[in-house]
């Protein structure tokens, strides 16, 4: 499956793609690990979701494209459900973390608005 | 037309989608994709969804494009920010967000580009005040962030969900 004889510019570029595209994704993860609070380590994770996913997608996209084994499109679905779907789960649980730091009354939480119509 | 077909738009987009991860237009793969569709929209039929109406198309792309480009710009902010150690100079924070969009089909695309752009996360939106509550990564001015997302994607939102 795999041509013998790839062209140089294009192997540097889907290389330059996936490892920038993994590089992003990496510095995600240690932000994950390193940021201080809850709410500041949902934000790492959405550099892999987002530009992470879209520089490791646009090189499959160049690879598989200018190989000629089959026009790419399946990348730009993943592009577009990974979008949607992640801020879903971000939210599902900072709502969940907001939640208990109201019942337990931690760290500085704004109090909850819902029900209130002075806004 | 309705009662069979009741979102002929979202069966046709739901069939098309079935086919290009098939990777093939051949008569099989059409009917299976048509019958899924089918099942599919009429599932949505029995959610009762409220219907959203657009009133400009063509700011649709103007919004892609934006959004696109906030990611490229947030990602790297952000990276620069936890690779400069995390616990630097950065303050996290909350804003409380006053909104006058209301069309529940815009809040959910303002959401999911709130939150997708690194930096910004949508954690609680009230219906009663119509207003949201964000937390941001590098707070440096309040209220340069609230005109930011006021102006840049709720006015295109109000704009094309009108």
């Amino acid at each position: 499956m795999i041509p013998d004889d790839l062209p140089l510019w294009l192997s540097l570029l889907v290389g330059i793609c996936v490892l920038a595209g993994a590089f992003l994704t990496l510095v995600g993860s240690i932000g994950l690990a390193r940021l201080s609070s809850f709410y500041e380590r949902i934000h790492a994770p959405t550099l892999g979701s987002s530009l992470g996913t879209g520089f490791i997608l646009l090189g499959s996209v160049l690879y598989f494209s200018v190989t000629g084994q089959r026009l790419s499109v399946h990348e730009v679905l993943i592009f577009i459900f990974v979008s949607v779907t992640t801020p879903v789960t971000l939210m599902l649980l900072a709502r969940a973390a907001l939640y208990r730091d109201r019942e337990e009354g931690a760290g500085e939480v704004p109090p909850s608005r819902f029900g209130r119509d002075d806004g | 037309m309705k009662r069979v077909l009741p979102y002929p738009l979202l069966f046709a987009g739901l069939l098309l989608m079935w086919l290009l991860l098939q990777q093939s237009f051949g008569l099989g793969h059409i009917l299976l994709g048509a019958v899924i569709a089918f099942g599919a929209t009429h599932a949505m039929a029995a959610l009762q969804p409220e219907r959203p109406t657009i009133g400009r198309p063509d700011k649709i792309i103007r919004l892609i494009v934006l959004v696109l480009a906030d990611i490229i710009r947030s990602n790297l902010a952000v990276a620069r920010i936890i690779l400069a150690g995390g616990r630097g100079e950065h303050k996290s924070g909350f804003i409380l967000l006053p909104l006058e969009l209301r069309d529940k089909s815009g809040l959910a695309v303002l959401s999911c580009i709130v939150t997708a752009t690194p930096g910004s996360a949508w954690l609680e939106y009230d219906p009663v005040g119509s207003t949201v509550l964000v937390h941001v990564l590098d707070l440096i001015d309040e209220q340069e962030w609230i005109d930011t997302i006021k102006h840049r994607y709720e006015a295109l939102l109000l704009e094309i969900f009108q």
